[in-house]
């Protein structure tokens, strides 16, 4: 507890929620105002997991620092992996096989259900419901598992690399992801039958933590946050990158502006993933896996920036070279910060019960808001 | 009419739990879908896939020969320093001087499995294993030289 | 057959041919002492290990198997473990009023075995008022979570005691509305009485879908009151880190465990005692033959068989549901479980008076 110091009117407590609390995923402080059990004000204090990512990325060369990213948002590393991928392509103008390009868009689908499950049963978890937690985990791990076979590892899989991917797809690797795709549509009903259709849920979602269209603009919100409440912007459709283009898959978006909105854009973003990963699995094109690059990379002077869309909403990368092998400076939109940045708004006036729900719903990975 | 609402509201909200209360029902009964692995006693069946990178080794054939030249190139490759070549001259028999690899220190601690040193390797003398076990008592335990003792380069790799 | 009342008996007479009234008594009350705290112990270490199969197994994990043989003993070497931790005191805490907390809490779980009949005439207190005895004593639960959370000196402590000062008085209501649907019918108010009154089968079925209604809402109630979740609001791990026991460890800690556990156990007893007919066997109509096979089970072993089942009941909402908000929680007491208990003891008097039961 430290010292109640500004609380103006009488009955307002300060309380600290963090760093070591169940309900903030990791080493979050938060510094609630609450009067009774009604929140006041949150004031989210970072930098308990600060650990200068892009300080240490200026004296990695553009092959080594791509591995460090799996470190920020260690749920969706693959896709950071991507943009850093992408970014350096980009200045060394380089064109990369079609193979490889389906293949990154596979993983990154994959990732994002697998990513999307394990906040499925955090997000029950929060809310009191132990059990979705340990089920969310049986499909997230014949997810980890197809990752381990072709990726050599299960979270931070450091699989792409300039130019391509590092090594050729598993061979088991398309019947497994069907295998998957089999146990994902005989699973998921499930999901409805134990949190969303549930009254106490739905109760404890919908109406809360209203965050305004607006409001979502202007705090820079990103990913399901923000097309929970009715903006348009996922960047595979609006800058479509790889081979987004060519896909047919909705962008999902709810006006509930809710919770519950939230929640459910990330419910049928799934079923959307798996709709790319059906239509991707039986014709990855045949050929290289990665393009011809030179063994010591140098971008050009200038400065090159490319964004995805990982699980969580917009990350992008951006880097300023000075034509050496390493980035002079580099930078990562991370879309956790700007998410985070709306919790005071939404948690204004009510419960504290309500403050974790909302915390679920936007999905917080510490690591990625605090590099 | 309002008593109508309520009574539906009442209906409605026990029908949900009702049907979550059956699901975990099903799985309270249903113990063949436990997918808990028993681990240290799976230790015989448990199989990792060839391509899962627990530990960097280096290759030895029967003649206790590996293919690293002491290029260094896994050194400058990996981004933690976690590579550490130390090179000798040998005298071939031409009775040229040559560098080769007199000690390949590998910081084990220091490791991410990254893989760009496999894969920075010209020669291919070093690889992946599928070890994960690597808990030990002493941290300097974990600092191993890769080239076994007396081990020479195979003729013919350059 | 040896039955629970046949032993209690025979020590009774033994006891008496040795010793004077005055005598017998103390030490019958010494040797009822003793049996109440070895059951504490074996009921704790019993259902703890229950909750956690029943969690896992619910959760698709195998649970507990490393103890003892499948994990039997996981829960005394847990036991172990907690006695043997340090037991500390925070700073600036109310050291007495933190230290007697998990002692009153206890406490309150050992009077409220004294009603409870376990078998064919053996029960500790047979008194005429058993039931209004429970709802008297169970209330005093809240003072025990009332006392830790305001001496721990941590907010998250106070915020979890009040929560559940709030929940459980107004659980309380609607808890004491449907024993008392069971009370009109039986017109009595001793345990006992109720029990028999069942002989020609059990509260639930005799009692229309009125007695089922007032049996969902104890259910409910209980679950709140003994602050399980989806009510468990008071400890809400994932809102206040462990609610009103945060600063507690070691042993005192363990005190305020044992006595949830206990406490789910007797609700659970009270439950089965009456709607579900206590130790009373399993009988249908006119079967002779059938009722006659059911009076062999042991009546101790129908008691605790229906005790269980409710108890499995809880176990299972806690590991379905999510958990309410509070102010969900003082709504569906007030809105919900109340009217509706309400209308249902009318209906149940109603029934009672016309004599429309079996
Ligand atoms: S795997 Fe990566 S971190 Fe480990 S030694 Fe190789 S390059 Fe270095
Ligand atoms: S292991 Fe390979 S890259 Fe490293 S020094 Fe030896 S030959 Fe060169």
């Amino acid at each position: 507890m430290v010292e109640e110091i500004g609380t103006t009117v009488e009955g307002d407590v300060l309380i600290n929620v963090g760093p070591q609390h169940p309900a903030t995923h990791g080493v979050l402080n938060l510094l609630l105002t609450i009067n009774g059990e009604t929140i006041k004000k949150v004031e989210p204090h970072l930098g308990f997991i600060h650990r200068s990512i892009e300080k240490m990325c200026e004296s990695l060369t553009y092959r080594q620092f791509i591995y460090v990213t799996s470190r920020m948002d260690y749920l969706s590393a693959h896709i950071n992996n991507h943009a850093c991928a992408l970014v350096v392509e980009k200045g060394l103008q380089v064109e990369i096989p079609s193979r490889a390009k389906v293949i990154r868009v596979l993983m990154d689908e994959l990732t994002r259900i697998a990513s999307h499950e394990l906040w499925w049963g955090a997000m029950a978890m929060d809310l009191g419901a132990f059990t979705p937690f340990f089920h969310a985990f049986r499909e997230r791990e014949s997810i980890n598992d197809i990752m381990e076979e072709t990726c050599g590892a299960r979270l931070t899989m450091n699989y792409i690399v300039p130019g391509g991917v590092m090594y050729d797809l598993h061979p088991d690797f398309q019947k497994r992801v069907k295998d998957f795709i089999t146990l994902y549509k005989l699973k998921i009903h499930e999901y409805d039958e134990m949190v969303t259709g549930n009254i106490i849920f739905q109760n404890r979602m919908k109406g809360v933590g209203y965050l305004s269209a607006e409001d979502a603009i202007s705090y820079g919100c990103t990913g399901p946050t923000a097309r929970g409440s009715g903006v348009s912007c996922d960047i595979r459709k609006l800058y479509p990158y790889e081979v987004y283009d060519q896909l047919d898959f909705d962008e999902i978006l709810e006006t509930g502006c809710d919770s519950f909105a939230r929640y459910m854009v990330r419910i049928r973003e799934m079923n959307q993933s798996i709709r790319i990963i059906e239509q991707l699995i039986d014709t990855i094109p045949e050929g290289d896996f990665q393009a011809k690059t030179k063994a010591v990379l140098k971008l050009p002077k200038g400065e090159f920036y490319q964004r995805v869309e990982t699980a969580r909403g917009e990350f992008g990368v951006y880097i300023v070279s000075e034509g050496g092998n390493t980035p002079y400076r580099i930078k990562f939109r991370s879309p956790g910060f700007s998410n985070l940045s709306a919790l005071d708004q939404m948690a204004r006036g009510s419960k504290l019960g309500d403050l974790v729900a909302m915390m679920g719903t936007l999905d917080l990975v510490i690591p990625d808001i605090d590099r | 009419m309002f008593i109508i609402k309520y009574i539906k509201e009442v209906f409605s909200g026990l029908k949900s739990l009702a049907v979550g209360l059956r699901r975990t029902l099903y799985y309270f009964t249903h113990h063949k879908e436990i997918i808990t692995e028993q681990y240290p006693d799976n230790r015989e069946t448990l199989k990792l896939s060839d391509r899962f990178k627990g530990e960097v080794v280096m290759l030895h054939d029967e003649n206790n020969e590996h293919a690293c030249t002491g290029c260094t190139a896994c050194e400058l490759a990996c981004p933690n320093a976690t590579i550490k070549i130390i090179t000798q001259f040998d005298i071939t028999p031409e009775g040229k001087k040559k560098k080769a690899l007199d000690k390949f220190v590998y910081h084990l601690e220091l490791c991410t499995m990254c893989n760009l040193c496999i894969v920075a390797c010209p020669t291919d003398a070093i690889k992946m294993a599928q070890t994960f076990e690597h808990s030990v008592y002493d941290r300097s335990e974990l600092t191993k030289i890769l080239n076994k003792p007396g081990s020479h380069i195979r003729a013919g790799v350059e | 057959m040896l039955s629970f009342s046949d032993i209690s008996k025979f020590i009774d007479s033994w006891l008496r041919d040795i010793f004077n009234p005055t005598w017998t008594m103390v030490i019958e009350m010494m040797i009822a002492g003793v049996c109440v705290i070895g059951l504490f112990a074996v009921l704790g270490l019993v259902l703890v290990l229950m909750e956690r199969k029943v969690a896992a197994w619910i959760q698709i994990r195998l649970g507990p198997n490393r103890v003892g043989p499948k994990g039997m003993l996981q829960s005394l070497a847990d036991t172990v473990k907690l006695l043997v931790k340090e037991g500390m005191t925070p700073d600036g805490a109310d050291k007495f009023l933190f230290n007697f907390a998990p002692f009153i809490a206890m406490m309150v779980a050992m009077l409220l075995m004294a009603p409870i009949a376990f078998a064919k005439d053996f029960q500790l207190w047979d008194m005429n008022i058993g039931v209004l005895y429970f709802s008297a004593i169970s209330s005093i639960m809240v003072i025990s979570i009332l006392m830790a959370g305001w001496a721990s000196n941590n907010k998250y402590s106070l915020m979890g005691a009040m929560r559940s000062g709030a929940q459980i008085v107004s659980y309380e209501l609607s808890a004491g509305l449907s024993i008392l649907a069971i009370v009109v019918l039986s017109g009595s108010l001793n345990l006992n009485d109720i029990i028999l009154s069942q002989a020609d089968g059990w509260w639930i079925f005799k009692g229309h879908i009125p007695v089922i209604i007032s049996f969902i809402i104890f259910i409910i109630a209980v679950t709140a009151e003994t602050n399980r979740a989806p009510f468990d609001l008071a400890e809400a791990e994932s809102e206040l880190t462990a609610g009103f026991h945060t600063e507690y460890s070691g042993m005192k800690f363990a005190l305020f465990f044992l006595a949830e556990y206990i406490n789910v156990f007797i609700v659970c007893a009270i439950g089965a005692t009456l709607f579900l007919g206590g130790w009373m066997p399993f009988h249908i109509g006119h079967w002779d033959a059938f009722n006659h096979v059911m009076d062999y089970i042991p009546s101790s072993v129908w008691f605790f068989g229906k005790t269980f089942f409710l108890i499995f009941l809880i176990m299972w909402f806690r590991w379905t549901f999510p958990r309410l908000r509070i102010d969900q929680l003082l709504n569906l007491e007030w809105r919900f479980l109340l009217p509706i208990s309400m209308f249902n003891i009318l209906l149940v008097t109603l029934m009672a008076i016309l004599g429309w039961h079996f």
